[in-house]
């Protein structure tokens, strides 16, 4: 099916009645949603068929592992790979797949299977180690299988023999998952243990910035009070009661505060390391301990910490130092495990790792740009390397005031696999209950620590590159330090030969991880694309939402080592070049001057120009540094739906009786309506100066629009306007990443400001073209490609 | 005319000091050919129960090179009111306070009986004592616990102002707060990484910050409590709070291997001690006490690795020039000592091990700041116990037998020059006119530092005649010494203590029958053995023997009566006769002999031998022996095998060891259990009587000595059979006869064989 979609006159454009347009467009961003919702929405997916496009990842329906991985583990850019390199150069399509390997899945789809092959382990190919997997073909009455990656004939284990049945499938194929499922576990054997040892389980330690700014704005005490609560919900496996991660305390300024809460202690102990140029751990026993087993001591010292350091006027802080320490800790209670690191400024004090502030407009738009994106000293990198050696994952929660160098202070949280949030001008009354619910789930988290991934590819092609919060010490072997369900790598992929048309493009990618009991585990997520030689067939099984993922994670990568310039100019050229292609190769004959865009790829143009207007490729002296290197850190880690959000934000009209996503722009919105956008990071509730006053007072229980004030957190009012709003926030919360914090921004007030640069689709506030001006941009060059 | 004897005594008891002649010849070459140097032995805190101090300052000689202090030998003019200095002769002025002097008013220092006299003086304002107990927590849980309940016991013994710190060690140093409330805090430092005292008070947090003065705005007095407060607090303040501190001391939590000694990290830890001491209280009375119960195993001053399998070096090893880190361990030590030292604080090593513990190494910790030094087996002895409760005893004025930061000044007359001391001190390098050229010991000074000292803490000091052969001292002329030591006294007082000695000059050539028979050999054997000793520590074990032997044979050339080549007709005074033995026994002691001991050993031997008093010396070098039988009273008999008898019961003090050694058939009444019979209380009298003589000493010794209770035949005898002459040997049994004493299992010679040697070369023409 093609859809010859809007048809723009180019050289009309400007003079056009801009209705016109709006009429054109409108069908795009949320028509295609809602479209996708509607024929698959709330229905069941089956993962039967190699090369299906799934739903998109903006509709709700029920996932059935048939035999490929479920999309919430895997989606691709195209399901429908090139048979050939030289074709793939042609469309200029990325092959790339966003693998979630810890992906949550709702109650009412089944968790992963345990497979447990005893003492062997798991079935291996001898010659690719793929493991065993449905694309294993059974022959010789099921004495041999062929591997479905590298085709190598190996024998099959005695132990795992079956006969076959008349089509040549394995008489048990539905009784095990590693031949059915697209996605399953195996216990690991002792060999794939460090050291050969079965691991420990893994440790949480909780490193608290006690210096002056963190003591007077209450976060300290805020942190020690909420942890005495969220320590009950660690994580556990699901069969388990209690949790068996140890907890263990450090707190620090320009020093180091460890502390010994064995349980049998009266009351804790405090061990102050004040050599921070060598750092090292002062206690083995009794400073990560089970909290269940020590509560009365943990609870005691978390009473006394904010007591402890009340008076203190110290406001130098080391960083480096605590990382290492946390690291050191887990090395030497011989364990994985994650740091959560509360710190709220600049490391200035004398250490390693000492940061100075070197935030230099200057540089912004210049070839040096890149520094600022990149570690002021390589002490952070190395000290990454270190922790991914020993599996110790950094959460770093930064509450900054002022400059705080994020691209430097981020960079192990980011090659850790951590998370990295941050909170600035933070203020225990308003921004507090964001960071806890931040704090909550982050503790609760699903995670696989001390991991390794490794993403084998049928022959024919092979990943190339990899994104996301990783590390690479080689090649092929994806390294985190720990990986939670809500981190995403993005693996590139390329040609090195032909695809065969009938055996397709296999992807297997196979996780080895310590679980959340310190069991040694492996997942293995299987995936069956299909391959064509016909241009069409690609351009069909395009997954938009996957390419930006993909364009934005390479684009930000890109930052480090490439001026901002050359960026922009190969995102435009390259969608051009796309959609050229197409026009060439796939769409009817028809005018030059006309658009036209393959069905999958309708709402490429505004999904490119989102991101080309995201803070991190706008060189602009207004934005923060920090804020830009933060942002380009989110996005390496983000999932396909994640990405989605934060380049397009929802639009609600919560004036409406049933509100529909509308198009981020502001001639959607209407004095008299109350708006509500979401991009994954911010939330914001926009009112019209003449919105009515019983939707005021049903929101705001206050009687006036004059009468709102933008500080006060949203009022809990029994009435269906507040609860409506309050669903609706619940909802779009719920399984994001991040807590959003709810801005009120009035209309015509300074608050509008900030809303206004999430209006992706009107000329952006620090420049950027309007949606309109950025499609006719790209119809210039696909002409230009075209002639 | 008193004899020698009392003179010598009466000497003794009022100043603590006793020379090795009390006639002085009179010119440098007589003294040289007197073989055994002018030197006395000192010591400057001797308990006086009838001194009372003076609450005032010493009046001074105004000659900035002399600046003696006014005492009973200067000459009066009490009508000028002047005074002439008998070191310098210059003529002084009294101090307007003493305007009333005349003969009948005298002040104490005048007078003759005050040779002796002791200054209570202001200076500044009085800084409370330190202790900071520093405690290895490698230890077996047994030997923690008993440590533990000693540390906790001897708060209570403390003067309740005095400060008291804690640092722990095992992998890592730890160095506790004392001043929290709810959570106890502590330091911690890498046990591998030396620091420097500015290092390790930045990182304890000891440096104030910098607060820039205020143009127009006084600084303001100080109202914080000072900073060092965190780590030393008043012990009345913090005594419950220490105690369950000490009382939750944990053995070091870091896993040891198998086949792996712990990680001790005494190095640093000392070192530590040592720089939070000198950060904040700087030449003020401390003791740091450093309790460790095994060798140090990492970080600088490790001694040995931590490999089991490598064991510690002996003495076989560092003469192989095996002893891996011996030369850097020492060293490091040394450098801790040197800045304690001069700091004015001392270290205490109380090591408890079945093995060494590294004294050799950390000796001179002990050594140079006159702090104590204890070897035991474990801290849960007696031995341990007792000893460092000792630490803690009080004079019979409720007093601590211990006083800090001693400086001694020597005086001489100007025909006498110092050439040295040994003994628990360092030196000051002050150089004066009476500084000789040739040392012995540690000199080149005329003051000597002694952070740490007792009433028993005794120094020697040699001396060297200067007074030319051609320029005679007047008939009746006297050489005059005086010892000025300034200590801070354990009331924290500053006082001042000053002992002026004079002693006649005679001729050596004309009057040698004088200086004869007033020759000192006891204290004679101990300035000699002393002397050995401290060369025994540098140099070769057989050369100082030779030195020795030289010594005697030279001695007994100079003194001895005899005919040229004839042994038999050798004969020595009796102001001589006991001196060969008293060097006979000096050789075979472990003082000089390192066989059958390890170095710790040796070290610890040799400390102690190097700061007792005269009595408890002549005992290391010749232990004595008492004898009990049914035929009277006990009896000191000669320490010699033949006194070994079966029915006698032997108790001998070596100082270190008490044995108490029942002969064999002692042993068989009591294990047929005669003493329980009515009818044999005699038998258990006579079983009771050394055990009560032993406890006597055991009471007052310090340190603790070893008690061993042992009969004949069993292993412990042995401690008795090393130390006795062996007269009878199994080479000599039957040549000596049947019955009496009993044979020792030994090549060495005995006195006997000893003494005809000695003759033999004494009377030899040839040499």
């Amino acid at each position: 099916k093609m859809v010859l979609a809007p048809v723009i006159f180019p050289n009309e454009i400007h003079s056009l009645p801009y209705s016109m347009f709006f009429s054109l467009l409108l069908i795009l961003q949320i028509q295609v949603i809602e479209n996708d919702k509607a024929s698959r929405g709330g229905q069941i997916y089956a993962t039967n068929i190699r090369g299906q496009v799934p739903p998109l990842v903006t509709t709700d329906c029920v996932i059935q592992d048939q035999g490929n991985a479920s999309p919430r583990y895997i989606r691709c850019t195209a399901y429908c790979f090139p048979s050939s390199s030289d074709m793939a150069k042609q469309a200029q399509i990325p092959l790339a797949a966003i693998i979630k390997p810890f992906a949550a899945v709702p109650p009412n789809e089944t968790p992963l299977y345990v497979v447990n092959h005893g003492e062997t382990g798991p079935i291996r190919c001898n010659r690719c180690k793929a493991y065993m997997c449905p694309f294993m073909q059974f022959i010789e009455g099921g004495r041999k299988y062929q591997c479905g990656f590298c085709n190598c004939i190996n024998d099959v284990p005695p132990f795992f023999f079956q006969h076959l049945d008349h089509i040549g499938r394995r008489t048990d194929h539905y009784e095990r998952p590693e031949l059915s499922l697209g996605s399953y576990e195996y216990v690991a054997t002792l060999d794939y243990c460090r050291n050969n040892k079965p691991p420990n389980s893994p440790a949480y330690i909780f490193m608290i910035d006690v210096s002056y700014s963190n003591i007077k704005s209450g976060l300290v005490k805020l942190i020690c009070n909420e942890l005495k609560t969220v320590l009950d919900n660690l994580p556990r496996e699901e069969q388990e009661e209690t949790s068996a991660i140890r907890v263990g305390f450090v707190t620090y300024n320009k020093v180091l505060h460890f502390f010994n809460v064995k349980s049998n202690l009266a009351q804790p102990q405090m061990m102050v390391v004040s050599d921070v140029g060598e750092v090292f751990v002062p206690l083995l026993d009794g400073f990560l301990v089970n909290f269940q087993e020590s509560r009365s001591v943990v609870n005691n010292l978390l009473d006394q910490i904010p007591e402890m350091f009340a008076d203190t006027n110290e406001s130098e802080t080391v960083f480096a130092p605590v990382i290492q320490a946390g690291m050191e800790a887990l090395k030497a209670a011989e364990c994985a495990g994650k740091l959560f690191i509360f710190h709220s400024s600049l490391p200035t004090a004398e250490a390693p790792g000492k940061l100075k502030n070197r935030d230099d407009k200057k540089l912004i738009n210049t070839d040096k740009e890149k520094i600022l994106f990149q570690p002021q000293t390589n002490i952070y990198e190395s000290l990454a390397r270190d922790c991914v050696a020993n599996g110790c994952c950094v959460n770093l929660f930064l509450f900054p005031n002022q400059y705080v160098d994020v691209a430097s202070m981020g960079l192990v949280t980011m090659y850790t696999g951590g998370t990295l949030y941050k909170y600035n001008n933070f203020q225990v009354h308003s921004d507090g209950p964001q960071f806890l619910s931040d704090l909550r789930k982050e503790i609760g988290k699903k995670t696989g620590f001390d991991a390794i991934m490794r993403v084998r590819t049928s022959t024919g092609f092979r990943a190339t590159d990899f994104f996301g919060a990783i590390y690479m010490n080689n090649t092929t072997d994806v390294e985190m330090a720990a990986v939670d369900c809500d981190k995403a790598i993005t693996v590139e992929f390329k040609h090195d030969d032909k695809l065969n048309e009938d055996s397709g493009a296999l992807i297997q990618c196979a996780v080895l991880y310590t679980s959340i009991s310190g069991q040694r585990r492996l997942r293995i997520h299987n995936i069956g694309l299909n391959c064509s030689s016909q241009l069409a067939d690609l351009y069909k099984s395009c997954e938009t939402d996957a390419l930006i993922n993909f364009f934005a994670k390479s684009a930000f990568k890109a930052i480090l080592s490439q001026p901002l310039k050359t960026i922009r100019e190969i995102l435009v050229s390259q969608t051009a070049r796309m959609l050229a292609c197409y026009r060439k190769n796939c769409a009817s004959p028809s005018a030059v001057s006309q658009l036209i865009l393959p069905d999958a790829m309708k709402v490429l143009p505004v999904y490119i120009n989102c991101l080309l207007k995201s803070c991190v490729l706008v060189g602009r002296p207004e934005i923060p540094t920090d804020e830009r290197a933060y942002h380009r850190q989110l996005v390496m880690s983000m999932d396909v739906a994640d990405t989605q959000l934060f380049f397009y934000p929802q639009l609600l009209p919560i004036s409406d009786a049933f509100p529909t996503a509308v198009r981020c722009s502001e001639e959607r919105l209407s004095e008299g309506g109350v708006f509500f956008l979401a991009n994954g990071l911010n939330m914001f509730l926009w009112l019209g100066v003449s919105t009515p006053p019983e939707l005021i007072q049903g929101i705001f229980n206050v009687p006036s629009f004059a009468h709102i004030s933008t500080e006060t957190l949203l009022p809990e009012v029994d009435n269906p306007y507040s609860k409506k709003l309050r669903s609706i926030m619940d909802y779009i919360q719920s399984n994001r990443p991040y807590s959003m914090k709810l801005l009120i921004a009035k209309q015509r007030e300074q608050a509008e400001m900030l809303f206004r640069q999430y209006l992706v689709e009107d000329k952006g506030l620090y420049g950027g073209a309007s949606y309109v001006d950025f499609l006719c941009c790209v119809h210039k060059e696909i002409c230009q490609l075209l002639s | 005319m008193a004899t020698y004897l009392e003179f010598i005594q009466q000497n003794e008891e009022r100043d603590g000091v006793r020379f090795s002649w009390n006639v002085w010849p009179s010119s440098r070459l007589e003294a040289t050919r007197m073989v055994v140097p002018l030197a006395c032995l000192l010591t400057p805190l001797k308990e006086r129960l009838d001194l009372p101090p003076v609450q005032y300052e010493p009046v001074l000689c105004s000659r900035q090179t002399c600046k003696a202090v006014l005492n009973p030998l200067c000459q009066v003019d009490y009508r000028a009111k002047l005074w002439a200095c008998n070191f310098c002769f210059q003529r002084n002025q009294f101090p307007p306070a003493y305007a009333g002097i005349s003969e009948i008013n005298q002040p104490a220092e005048l007078m003759p009986q005050f040779s002796t006299i002791e200054y209570i003086v202001q200076r500044g304002s009085p800084t409370p004592l330190i202790f900071l107990y520093v405690v290895d927590t490698c230890l077996e849980e047994e030997d923690l616990q008993a440590l533990k309940e000693s540390l906790q016991m001897s708060l209570s013994l403390l003067p309740p102002e005095a400060l008291v710190g804690l640092i722990t060690f095992g992998r890592m140093v730890q160095v506790h707060e004392l001043s929290c409330e709810g959570i106890s805090k502590s330091y911690v430092f890498r046990g591998t990484k030396d620091l420097t005292a500015k290092q390790i008070q930045d990182m304890l947090g000891l440096t104030r910050p910098v607060v820039p003065v205020q143009q127009g705005r006084p600084l303001q007095p100080q109202e914080q409590p000072p900073i060092s407060s965190r780590f030393l607090q008043p012990v009345h303040k913090i005594d419950m709070n220490l105690t369950d501190l000490l009382g939750e001391l944990q053995r070091d939590p870091w896993p040891v291997t198998q086949g792996k000694r712990p990680l001790r990290s005494t190095g640093v830890a000392l070192s530590i001690a040592v720089g939070l001491l000198e950060g904040t209280f700087p030449n003020t009375g401390a003791r740091i006490m450093l309790f460790t119960g095994g060798p140090p195993t990492q970080g600088p001053g490790m001694v040995v690795g931590d490999e089991l399998k490598t064991p510690i070096r002996s003495w076989h090893d560092i003469e192989k020039d095996n002893a891996r880190f011996m030369k850097k361990a020492t060293k490091h030590y040394e450098t801790l000592a040197n800045r304690t030292a001069a700091n004015g604080h001392c270290i205490d090593i109380y090591a408890c091990a079945l093995d060494q513990t590294g004294l050799l190494e950390m000796k001179c910790c002990a050594n140079l700041t006159g702090g104590h030094m204890m070897m035991g087996d474990s801290f849960n002895t007696s031995l341990f116990k007792q000893t460092f409760q000792r630490v803690f005893s009080k004079d019979f004025n409720g007093e601590f037998r211990m006083a800090f930061g001693a400086t001694l000044e020597v005086k001489t007359s100007r025909e006498l020059k110092i050439s040295g001391a040994i003994g628990p001190c360092i030196s000051l390098n002050a150089k004066g006119p009476c500084v000789s050229e040739n040392e012995l010991g540690i000199g080149g000074t005329c003051q000597w530092k002694i952070c740490s000292l007792d009433p028993s803490s005794t120094l020697a000091i040699y001396f060297e005649v200067v007074n030319q052969h051609n320029a005679p001292i007047p008939q009746g002329g006297r050489g005059a010494v005086q010892f000025v030591t300034q200590y801070q006294h354990s009331s924290t007082q500053r006082r001042i203590r000053v002992t002026t000695i004079a002693r006649n000059w005679a001729d050596a050539q004309s009057q040698l029958q004088h200086i004869e028979a007033a020759f000192d050999q006891e204290v004679a054997a101990v300035l000699m053995a002393r002397l050995g000793v401290y060369r025994a520590e540098s140099e070769e074990g057989p050369d100082v023997l030779r030195w020795l032997d030289r010594q005697l044979i030279r001695l007994c050339q100079k003194f001895g009566q005899y005919n040229k080549d004839d042994p038999n007709s050798f004969r020595l005074s009796d102001s001589f006769s006991l001196y060969p033995q008293f060097m006979f026994h000096l050789r075979r002691s472990p003082f000089l002999q390192v066989f059958n001991n390890s170095p710790d050993e040796s070290s610890f031997y040799r400390h102690h031998f190097s700061r007792q008093d005269l009595t408890q010396s002549l005992i290391m070098i010749q232990p004595i022996l008492y004898s009990y039988s049914f035929s009277g009273p006990p009896e000191p008999v000669l320490l010699d095998s033949s006194s070994i008898l079966a029915d006698r019961i032997l108790l001998m003090d070596t100082f270190f060891q008490i044995v108490i050694y029942h002969g064999e058939t002692i042993a068989q009444w009591q294990k047929a259990g005669y003493q329980d019979m009515p009818e044999y209380e005699n038998f258990k009298h006579l079983l009771q009587a050394p055990l009560d003589d032993a406890q006597e000493i055991l009471q007052t010794r310090f340190p603790m000595p070893r008690y061993i209770n042992t009969e004949h035949g069993s292993s412990q005898a042995r401690f008795l059979l090393s130390k006795v002459n062996p007269s009878q040997t199994h080479n000599n049994l039957y040549a000596w006869g049947q019955e009496s004493g009993s044979p020792i299992l030994t090549d060495d010679v005995s006195l006997q064989v000893f003494m005809d040697h000695l003759k033999k070369l004494a009377v030899s023409s040839a040499s």
